[in-house]
């Protein structure tokens, strides 16, 4: 009834978009009503950031209208929006650092005391009204650097609702929180949505869009491929919508026919670093998945960056093919055939300056020389191989890799890592913030590198592509092997959630 | 139990200093020592005597003001290294000014000198964005040689009373002209950067480019009066050069944006911008004057001078990156 006597909050209608030729939104429908969660998802590319900063001013749109609680809006910068209630909270977050949360929630709007100066009390006072609002304690004076990833979303949101946002845009909110961060955001949602705020959620993470959103987009290709009430669908259905080509298979186990009397490729007695790994074993077949639960801070990135010799063990012994070995470092793990592709690639997995070519190249450099100079030739051979097998989507090999999509970006670490034919791969998070598409193919390229004689060690927080690589999953706990369970001894996701979180033996 | 509260009480100074922002405090610690260092030692070659401390503050007067302007181009992620090559400029083109022209248009003279290459700078930055360095080094060069071209590498003498007593050659009771000048330089930088939204969207802007953009800040306009400010102070810094030593001449200002920087850095504005700290500057400056000072009064010979400053500066910048 309702939906019908009032207005939605926004409505935007055969939304067109091109940047030159491109067309990016082709005739897009997409309407928010009050008090709503409303997921937004698609491949990376398929439009939702794009129409998501139409919205927000940042590009205008070439075709199409947008209605904002019933009345034609005209946006055509960030300020416009704002002042149709519009918020964002970004992604890359968007605070100063070295000023103060107050500061930051009135930037380039502050409050003005004596004299017509800038009091930073009354910004304080305010904002301490607006977390009281919104359920949480923050402290205003506190520097946005002093504090916690999970409170810097606190004030983006804060900032937002200062400036009496009606809609809010999150875009991927919970990537960088800790789990109880993510379940104090999703109250916090619920808090918003009750005072009439709709939330726009953008997400890859369908368990998230299951738990919090009411409606759901999905966009491909520019266009609109699904809208549907969260409760009358399933999961199956929207990743469907999402890739459209029945690729959802990839995400179950397959059975690759391992051999059980196969050679231990890795194993790992007794193992305990400074790093918090009290007492860690395990062992993985030659061809065989195995992979890593816990929760976060359980030791599995520190198991990680002791078998990648970043990290060093103080006790408890590490064997490669039966033989003991002991890194000091990553060079040293290279050598015995031990390759780790590490959790944050922007950081840790990349030089984001650099080519595709000299990323991709780089720990290959010996097979690459022609006397002691570099050879173009077996450089450009090495990298169009690899773009080839890899299905890394470029356009030019020599532009800087930053310029790649994040899964390209992840495709690129994995092949640059894979071509070193290490014995044992160790992956951790390896499709943290790609879509779906490029994480069944990431997926795939998993289990053909085990299928070819090798073992991986497997990391993830999400479940179900955990599940639907690992041969055997190890469950860590406090730094501690808590239990190890063969595929077949699981039953499905929640299962695996109970025993990770300790509620079943 | 007294051992008992002498725990706490070591655990709460342990807290405190632990708490204690090294960045942004070193620059007092570094100055009480080394003031009490020289008040020690020199203290019988006159260096705690009024008159002494009084030239300090003449000497780091034009320090100051340049400064002063430096910590909101610092705090906007930027730098100016033609600070000093400008004040040279504008101390030839003052006395130039006056000596054919009259008092007025040459003080405007050396204004608009400094406000010109300024805005050049600020331009080239923030309209095509070449890193300020660069711009900046290169202006170094063409300011510096721009002086002593138009001089002919002659020193410009300045007869004009008025001008002398007010640009920095004159005292005001007990009070040096120059100490009045720093006053007016630090009080209005404090407050126009910690109270008023100017000083907020430049230290946005050197914090988080991206973010102030987003926020609405008009980003390049912020870097370009920040150069512009920073040209204008440097131009003024000249004019109380050719004040306190009656004369123009290309040479006045040589190699003052080190000094100037250090003493903004020393005063814990951070290299990589985002916040701007102007009494920690005041100090910092006064620092590099004491530092001078002291070195003088101790009979090093300028070599020597150069050498201890240099070590000191490594030394307190060192000791501010400690957390």
């Amino acid at each position: 009834m309702s939906d019908i006597m009032t207005p939605p909050a926004v409505r935007m209608r055969s939304i067109v978009k091109k940047f030159g030729p491109v067309e990016v939104l082709k005739s897009v429908n997409f309407e928010i009503r009050h008090g709503e969660v409303h997921a937004l998802a698609g491949e990376n590319g398929a439009g939702k950031s794009t129409l998501m900063k139409v919205l927000q001013g940042v590009h205008q749109i070439t075709d199409g209208e947008i209605e904002v609680g019933g009345e034609l809006a005209m946006i055509r910068d960030t300020q416009d929006a704002e002042n149709y209630g519009i918020g964002m909270v970004f992604q890359e977050f968007s605070l100063v650092p070295s000023m103060t949360v107050a500061q930051n929630i009135f930037l380039n709007r502050e409050l003005r005391g004596k004299f017509g100066f800038v009091s930073d009390r009354l910004a304080e006072k305010e904002a301490e009204r607006i977390f009281q609002r919104m359920g949480v304690s923050v402290d205003p004076s506190a520097e946005v650097r002093n504090l916690g990833t999970g409170y810097w979303q606190l004030v983006e949101i804060a900032k937002a609702l200062a400036k009496n946002a009606k809609v809010l845009v999150m875009d991927e909110p919970t990537a960088s929180l800790a789990k109880h961060e993510v379940d104090h955001l999703f109250a916090l949602i619920e808090t918003l949505t009750a005072q009439g705020i709709a939330i726009v959620y953008i997400s890859h993470r369908m368990d998230e869009i299951r738990r919090v959103a009411d409606r759901i987009t999905v966009l491909r290709d520019g266009r609109v491929a699904m809208v549907e009430k969260v409760s009358e669908v399933d999961s199956a259905q929207i990743i469907e919508a999402i890739i459209g080509r029945g690729l959802g298979s990839q995400l179950v186990y397959q059975d690759r026919e391992r051999d059980y009397d196969a050679p231990i490729l890795l194993q790992v007695d007794h193992l305990s670093s400074g790093s918090g790994l009290s007492d860690v074993s395990l062992e993985t077949r030659a061809g065989e998945i195995v992979g890593l639960a816990g929760l976060m801070g359980s030791g599995r990135t520190e198991l990680a960056r002791v078998l990648g010799g970043i990290d060093r063990s103080t006790s408890g012994t590490v064997r490669i093919s039966g033989r003991e070995v002991g890194f000091s470092n990553p060079s040293q793990a290279h050598k015995e055939g031990v390759a780790l592709i590490p959790e944050d690639r922007r950081e840790q997995g990349l030089v984001l300056q650099h080519s595709v070519t000299d990323n991709l190249t780089l720990p290959m450099m010996h097979e690459l020389m022609s006397g002691p100079l570099l050879s173009p030739r077996k450089t450009r051979r090495m990298t169009d191989q690899l773009v080839h097998d890899y299905e890394i989507k470029v356009s030019d090999v020599d532009a800087p890799i930053s310029q790649l999509s994040g899964g390209n970006q992840q495709k690129v670490v994995i092949a640059k890592w894979m071509n070193t034919k290490p014995r044992v791969l160790v992956m951790d998070e390896p499709t943290s913030g790609v879509d779906i598409g490029t994480k069944t193919e990431i997926l795939e390229m998993v289990r053909t590198y085990a299928g070819e004689g090798n073992a991986v060690i497997f990391i993830s927080s999400e479940l179900p592509e955990l599940l639907a690589v690992s041969d055997r999953v190890v469950i860590l706990r406090d730094g501690q092997t808590f239990r190890t369970l063969e595929r077949s001894e699981i039953e499905g996701e929640e299962q695996l959630q109970l025993i990770i979180q300790g509620e079943a033996a | 139990m007294s051992t008992q509260s002498a725990e706490r009480e070591s655990s709460a100074l342990h807290k405190f200093l632990s708490r204690l922002d090294w960045r942004s405090n070193i620059i007092y610690i570094a100055f009480i020592i080394v003031f009490i260092l020289f008040a020690v030692t020199l203290g019988d070659n006159g260096f705690l005597s009024v008159g002494n401390t009084l030239n300090i503050i003449r000497q780091t007067a034009t320090i100051s003001v340049m400064a002063v302007a430096m910590t909101f181009v610092i705090a906007n992620a930027q730098i100016d290294l033609s600070v000093g090559s400008v004040a040279g400029l504008s101390s030839v083109v003052t006395a130039m000014t006056i000596m054919n022209y009259g008092l007025i248009p040459g003080i405007l003279a050396g204004l608009l000198a400094g406000a010109i290459i300024g805005a050049i700078n600020g331009g080239l930055v923030a309209v095509l964005r070449i890193p300020s360095f660069l711009v900046t080094l290169g202006m170094l060069g063409l300011a510096a040689g721009l002086a002593q071209w138009i001089t002919n590498s002659a020193p410009q003498p300045i007869t004009n009373q008025t001008y002398v007593l007010l640009f920095g050659g004159g005292d005001f009771g007990p009070i040096p002209g120059l100490f009045i000048w720093t006053c007016m330089a630090v009080g209005i930088g404090w407050i126009v950067m910690n109270r008023t939204r100017y000083g907020r969207q430049v230290q946005a802007t050197g914090g988080n480019r991206t973010a102030a953009e987003y926020t609405g800040i008009r980003t390049a306009r912020t870097t370009f009066s920040v150069l512009l400010i920073s040209g204008i102070a440097a131009g003024l810094a000249g004019m109380l050069y050719a004040g306190r030593l009656q004369s123009g001449r290309f040479q006045w200002g040589q190699g003052d944006e080190l000094t100037v920087i250090a003493a903004v850095i020393l005063g814990g504005t951070s290299l990589f911008g985002g916040r701007g700290a102007i009494i920690g500057t005041l100090f910092g400056s006064l620092f590099m004057g004491l530092i001078n000072n002291g070195l003088i009064l101790a009979g090093l010979e300028s070599s020597q001078q150069q050498v201890v400053r240099g070590a000191i500066i490594i030394a307190a910048v060192a000791l501010s990156r400690k957390k």
